[in-house]
């Protein structure tokens, strides 16, 4: 190794710490899981890769992956602040409190909370309507299962992971009155090793359906072994699955967000909002519906899709009951936003319990 | 021709070296290994500079993130402490995550049960409470062991999976923030004065539970050098039979020692909820417990080495968030940094218990 270049190695490393950044924006990223996980970290990146495509050199974008929920969250938030990040996305339920905590030492630095509901002067928070693309997999579900068995892996019982059970369940049941969920909690959005056990064991008693809500392709890769077993793309595509397993997919498309932010951002015009998006403004998509589902399910499952996204048909539409027996919508009448954000209970029909 | 011999007794010079050989070796390994990654060899400097220099040192850098060292490793050395007293006794309690949270539990349980209360005995009673939970979590596999003679390693071990499920289940249910909208996760103990484990010097870093880990440092240190019990403890691990003829009742040990890293484990997770962390959540944990188990070995089981051996790993966390967000290197890198320091301070325990011998003639 020659002395100098080691020299201008040192002097480039320094000068990344210390010079000023060229870009006019600077934009954080922090993540729960690697970048690599195939599912919902995956797609957030992408969505920081596509403002980085969109400003080119006016923006630059910094990032920290597998980060704990808890006091680490909060160190890297600060020290992004620090390093001068002027927009931090803190993409996962439970950098909320730390996201409030730092925004408040640094009140010139805007905050994006994804899916939580505290807000600030400089916090926002956003989140998509992933119940809408579970109202679709349980349509399929339901018509394609032999067994009438829906194995569900379930990350924490947060009311996002709740709705998302029910909604499958609606729409399942309605096309299949034998329709059964068996629930696992796997308490970990990213744990590959627990997510293939959780759906081992529940096509050990007999789920030929196997819904997650988990970001890893560990479930896809178990079920592909099981065989005719099928599974949906959760977060991201999960493309390399398909035709068989995975069947269809909900992606996040979190790009064109993240986009008009940073554009607020640079124009000045970013105030703290409330965004919930789902299929309609395309947060959400449904990725291709593979040919291993009949051409009629098809059929029906993208009508559905095009239902909800114009508006003309809500997922939680009465009549529904709560587990309990009692009435929650009547006939014709759709669920406010209020409840769904706070959901804690399950609809009537499923026979486990929300963990308490 | 080059053989190797057996030493007699372990070598007190290379027990002292190798770990500072192990960090060079992950210096430079680590440098070689970010370097390719950057596709620039040059940048290996700078990399490894990033880690172990500029949080200590670098003026962008340093106000921040000294304090910043002292709150990661607090938690780590208080629990490595109660774990090296086991593992001299070759006790291996390996739960120290579950108690952890169980300490943390039992402590918030007391705040969360008094809120919105203010008195200055809130806060000691949170640490007795805290240091409870963790002594009756790993009294479990203690008491176990002595009566039935289970394996304290697999016991200690699966109990941190009930301790998880645990967690989840008060996030969720009993200590639940009753104005959270029915989200898991309790009242956060930052807004609550009588509880939070606050610094005790402002942007020091130094809150309770550092100094308490710099306290039990010392105190370990006295209880090998100076009193009974750390002697009985020495020749409980090193010869079993002796320590049996010599009257020391093997059972005592045990509970000793699994109940003493218990209580450390269970400060440590008291401490951490009622400041850093600062409420129950489901993802509370996140793995000091395990972390202070390779920074026991790191330090050698002795009180100083685990201090500096705690720092040390603490360093590399920070160091490598900086390193993360100024080079994009991948997360996953960092903790292969650290698993190096592992592997090689491993690998040359070859010099402590053999010698190089030339072969003569």
């Amino acid at each position: 190794m020659k002395f100098k270049s080691i020299l201008t190695g040192v002097l480039l490393a320094f000068g990344l710490g210390t010079a000023a950044i060229a870009a006019d924006v600077k934009v954080g990223f922090v993540y729960v899981g690697p970048i690599g996980d195939g599912g919902w970290t995956y797609e957030h990146d992408k969505g920081r890769l596509a403002v980085e495509k969109h400003f080119g050199d006016r923006v630059e974008t910094i990032y920290q992956e597998n980060v704990p929920e808890g006091a680490d969250a909060e160190r890297v938030m600060t020290t992004m602040a620090m390093q001068g990040a002027d927009l931090i996305f803190t993409t996962s339920f439970g950098y909320m409190d730390p996201t409030i905590n730092v925004a408040k030492k640094f009140p010139n630095v805007k905050f994006e909370h994804a899916t939580g509901y505290k807000r600030s002067d400089n916090v926002s928070t956003y989140s998509a309507r992933f119940y809408e693309g579970r109202a679709i997999q349980g349509h399929i579900a339901g018509k394609m299962t032999k067994t009438n068995k829906v194995g569900y892996i379930a990350s924490f019982p947060i009311p996002e992971v709740i709705r998302g059970i029910n909604s499958a369940y609606i729409h399942a049941k309605k096309v299949n009155p034998n329709i059964e969920f068996n629930i696992i909690w796997v308490y970990t959005w990213f744990d590959p090793a627990k997510e293939a056990d959780a759906a081992k064991a529940l096509i050990d008693q007999g789920a030929d359906v196997v819904l997650q809500h988990t970001d890893s392709t560990a479930p896809q890769a178990a079920a592909k072994e099981a065989g005719n077993v099928i599974t949906f793309g959760q977060a991201s595509d999960m493309g390399e699955y398909a035709p068989m397993p995975r069947v269809s997919s909900i992606i996040d498309d979190w790009a064109p967000y993240y986009v008009a932010r940073t554009q607020a951002v640079l124009d000045g015009s970013w105030e703290s909002v409330d965004t919930w998006d789902g299929i309609g403004p395309g947060m959400v998509g449904i990725g291709e519906i593979s040919d291993a589902v009949p051409a009629d399910v098809k059929a029906e499952a993208l009508a559905m899709r095009d239902a909800i996204a114009d508006g003309s048909y809500h997922p939680f539409t009465g009549p529904i009951k709560k587990q309990d027996g009692s009435d929650w919508l009547g006939a014709g009448e759709t669920s406010d936003d209020g409840t769904l954000l706070g959901m804690n209970f399950y609809v009537e029909g499923i026979t486990a319990e929300v963990p308490q | 021709m080059i053989r190797l011999e057996k030493r007699r007794g372990i070598s007190k010079l290379w027990t002292t070296l190798t770990p500072v050989l192990a960090v060079f070796l992950t210096m430079l390994f680590g440098g070689l290994m970010f370097g390719l990654l950057l596709g620039d060899l040059s940048s290996a400097f700078g990399a490894i500079k990033l880690i172990f220099w500029d949080p200590l040192f670098d003026e962008n850098f340093a106000s921040y993130a000294r304090p910043q060292l002292l709150v990661k490793a607090g938690p780590i050395i208080l629990i490595a402490i109660g774990l090296s007293i086991g593992f001299k006794a070759g006790i291996w309690n390996i739960g120290a995550e579950g108690q952890y949270i169980l300490g943390a539990i039992f402590g918030a349980s007391v705040a969360l049960s008094l809120f919105p209360r203010e008195s200055i005995f809130i806060f000691p009673t949170m640490i007795l409470a805290g240091a409870f939970g963790g002594f009756i979590w790993a009294l479990i596999p203690a008491v176990l062991k002595v009566y039935f003679k289970t394996n304290e390693i697999l016991v200690s071990l699966m109990l941190v999976y009930v301790a998880e499920n645990i967690l989840a289940s008060v996030s969720q249910g009993l200590l639940r923030n009753p104005d959270g909208m029915g989200f898991p996760g309790s009242r956060n103990l930052k807004d609550y004065p009588s509880a939070h484990n606050s610094e005790i010097i402002t942007n020091s870093g130094m809150h309770w539970g550092v100094l308490t880990a710099f306290l039990s440092v010392i105190l370990a240190y006295f209880l090998f050098l100076k009193h009974q019990k750390g002697y009985e403890i020495k020749i409980t691990g090193e010869a079993p039979k002796a320590a049996y003829f010599a009257g020391i009742n093997p059972s005592k040990t045990i509970i000793f020692c699994m109940g003493m890293s218990g209580l450390l484990a269970g400060m440590a997770g008291l401490f951490e909820v009622a400041g850093p962390a600062g409420q129950i959540t489901i993802s509370f944990n996140s793995g000091y417990g395990f972390t202070a188990i390779i920074v026991a070995f790191l330090g050698r089981l002795n009180p100083l080495g685990i201090l500096m051996a705690g720092l040390l790993m603490a360093l590399t966390y920070i160091g490598g968030e900086i390193a993360q967000l100024m080079l994009g290197l991948p997360g996953a890198s960092i903790q292969l940094l650290q698993g190096m320091l592992l592997f090689f301070l491993l690998a040359t325990d070859i010099f402590t218990n053999y010698s190089f011998k030339t072969r003569g003639s």
